[in-house]
């Protein structure tokens, strides 16, 4: 490196300015991802439809047929129904989807994860799901009037034994 | 001027100016590659370092980091900002090389294999950066944590929507975290994995950069260090979410992307782009000359063109003719890119055989040392009185336009040393000036130096002591640089026309008459 001084001043001179933009470039300019006073609403269900509507009783003959250890008197589709889920804000339907059975065979859960950017202030939620295909009536229900605040995340769950969960 | 000629002729304009501030040799733009392989190694050392600190959990996590960047920043913080910023450098030092790699026409034919292998480099460096700025968990990290896992869910892969782990603070567990360092060992493992792959097919791949640039870009990265530590944001919460985040632009900068479109257009975007990329190699394909070709009654098993392709297509391997040598010189087509320096280094490539036909050990079938003899005795009958400069020039430098009393060669150290001999001893020339491409980087990697060092004497084959150096004149200049080669080779012209006639010299014909060299 005999005689690189120059090189060394110059060309650490050039790296530093370099790095110092490298610098500034990895936490500038921010990134606004979201409009100012807008809530997150998240709306997401991991839930199996409900298939007794697809059951039916075996006849006697067909249980006559089958080995002994294997005469089930109901048998059901293995697929799943979908799930039917709808939202409203305020009064205003703003989703309505049915969310298909996961797995090749469609025997798995339905599942469902939707986001929505809601203005800041308060508002009526109105969720609805059938699970059931075998009536028009939605299963659950629930409405809540919630004020959310800016940069607030809320969400809409359900789990089997406690419905649906606004949190 | 097509785009790929007109950007490799931006990038010579850039490059001179930095030759003068760092020198040739340690010009960034390159060692590029090498100083990716810096920058890794550095992300490496640091990542090890702040393991000892870092503490995975969704709370610890993010105290941990805010820990060892306040309370330990001398030497903790230095170490994750070193870690942070030397990745953003990987990140644009990578995409430069990419760019400058197809600018310069390195990327297809022959050259496929490391352009290929490269494509994987890029994916694997981003999801490195992305999992790394996830375990911070600030609200960088949730944002991150949110967009990816949403984008990720779009696919039908995933049982259960991965985004659900980040619907409240209670849906996340630590094990999450557990896993992502996992993954932010093992994508950079892969990562390295094929960055060794990549530079599998050139010989003697350089993974460090010359070590005074190394110092330089080290120093620089340790100030901006200390100058600008990298930024912690405010600590994730999954009950709010982040609506404004100061972003990484070189490695996230694809994320406000994600956000304005639909995933299956993301997702449709980043296939097509890595089958563009997989495939640009041969859209369209380049037709590479004829591979090199030993001929063994000239091959003695000599090693010096294995030692000296710069592409790893020339192997030793035992001797397959009876004669007494334990070796041959074998050439892989499929590597050769027909660059000429194996012919260049061999010691039978001599021009003034007399006896028989002008077969060289390992020759070029598209343009053997026979037809380079002859096109340069073509030259020298364009050349006129005093001070006749005959140039052989690299067809990647300031001299690759066909002009008269030249002759262009895919590299210049093609020419073996017998040759510029050959043309002053002969009178085919007064002065004999070899025009390389840029000094900063040959295009075949190893031909400037070799040729350096050949008329040095200092690598094989040696250029004899008789050759009057002041009769010969290397130049490196890029394609942009016509005006310096233009004065440079009239000044020589000059300079080679003031000087005594050169004792010794004869004539091709009296070559023809079998009389014994009075030298």
């Amino acid at each position: 490196m005999k005689g690189r001084l120059p090189h060394l001043l110059m060309g650490g001179a050039v790296t530093l300015v370099l790095g110092l933009g490298v610098a500034w470039l990895s936490a500038s300019p921010a990134w606004r991802n979201a409009p100012e006073n807008m809530a997150l609403l998240r709306l997401s269900f991991t839930h199996s439809g409900d298939r007794s509507a697809s059951c039916r009783d075996r006849t006697a003959e067909e249980l006559a047929k089958l080995p002994r250890n294997m005469r089930q008197t109901q048998v059901c589709d293995r697929r799943r129904p979908p799930i039917h889920v709808e939202l409203e804000v305020d009064g205003a339907l703003i989703y309505s989807a049915e969310s298909a059975p996961s797995g090749i065979a469609g025997s798995g859960p339905s599942r469902l994860y939707e986001r929505l950017l809601l203005p800041a202030g308060v508002h009526e939620l109105t969720v609805r799901m059938r699970d059931n295909p075998a009536s028009e009536a939605f299963d659950y229900e629930a409405t809540r009037e919630v004020e959310l605040h800016p940069g607030q995340s809320f969400v809409i769950d359900f789990r089997k034994d406690s419905g649906l969960i606004f949190e | 001027m097509g785009v790929r000629t007109a950007l490799k002729r931006g990038f010579d304009r850039v490059e001179r100016p930095l030759d003068r501030l760092f020198g040739p040799d340690w010009n960034p733009m390159a060692n590029l590659g090498t100083l990716s392989w810096l920058m890794f190694w550095i992300v490496t050392a640091t990542g090890i370092y702040l393991f000892i600190f870092f503490d995975t959990g969704v709370v610890n996590a993010y105290q941990s980091v805010k820990w060892l960047s306040e309370t330990h920043w001398l030497h903790a913080g230095l170490a994750r900002s070193l870690h942070r910023y030397a990745s953003d450098f990987l990140v644009l030092l990578m995409l430069v090389h990419m760019v400058r790699e197809w600018a310069f026409d390195r990327y297809r034919g022959k050259r496929w294999f490391s352009w290929i292998t490269g494509v994987p480099v890029i994916w694997f460096v981003y999801m490195s950066g992305i999992t790394g700025y996830w375990l911070v968990w600030d609200e960088l990290a949730q944002y991150v944590a949110l967009t990816t896992t949403e984008l990720l869910d779009a696919l039908p892969f995933f049982a259960e929507p991965i985004a659900r782990n980040f619907l409240t603070p209670a849906s996340l567990s630590g094990r999450f975290f557990t896993l992502m360092v996992f993954l932010h060992i093992a994508i950079p493992l892969l990562l390295l994995l094929m960055m060794w792959i990549h530079i599998q097919r050139i010989t003697a791949a350089r993974t460090m950069p010359p070590r005074g640039l190394s110092v330089l870009t080290l120093a620089a990265l340790v100030i901006v260090s200390f100058a600008m530590p990298a930024v912690l944001q405010g600590p994730a919460d999954l009950a709010r979410f982040p609506s404004t985040v100061g972003l990484d632009w070189f490695i996230l900068g694809l994320y406000p992307v994600i956000d304005l479109v639909p995933p299956s257009v993301i997702w449709t975007g980043a296939l097509l782009f890595t089958v563009l990329m997989f495939g640009l190699p041969w859209l369209p394909p380049r037709k590479d000359k004829a591979a090199a070709e030993v001929f063994l009654d000239f091959c003695n098993g000599c090693t010096r063109c294995e030692a000296d392709c710069p592409y790893t297509a020339i192997t030793m391997v035992p001797r397959s003719d009876g004669a007494p040598f334990p070796q041959e010189a074998l050439v892989d087509p499929e590597r050769c890119v027909a660059c000429g320096i194996c012919m260049g280094s061999c010691p039978s490539s001599t021009p003034f055989r007399r006896s028989g036909p002008l077969i060289t050990g390992i020759d070029l079938p598209g343009r053997p040392l026979s037809k380079l003899r002859e096109e340069v005795i073509a030259a020298s009958a364009d050349l006129a009185g005093p001070g006749r400069v005959m140039t052989l020039a690299c067809e990647h430098g300031a001299a690759a336009a066909p002009e008269k009393g030249r002759v262009i060669l895919p590299c210049v150290a093609m020419a073996p040393p017998s040759l510029f001999d050959f043309i002053l001893s002969r009178d085919l020339a007064d002065g004999v000036c070899i025009a390389g491409c840029a000094e900063r980087e040959c295009h075949n990697r190893v031909g400037a130096q070799w040729t350096k060092e050949r008329i040095a004497r200092t690598r094989d084959p040696l250029l004899r002591e008789r050759v009057p150096r002041d009769r010969l004149l290397t130049l490196w200049a890029g394609p942009t640089e016509g005006a310096r080669l233009d004065e440079a080779l009239a000044g020589f012209s000059k300079d080679v026309a003031a000087l005594e006639p050169m004792p010794g010299k004869r004539s091709l014909e009296t070559d023809a008459t079998g009389e014994e060299d009075p030298r």
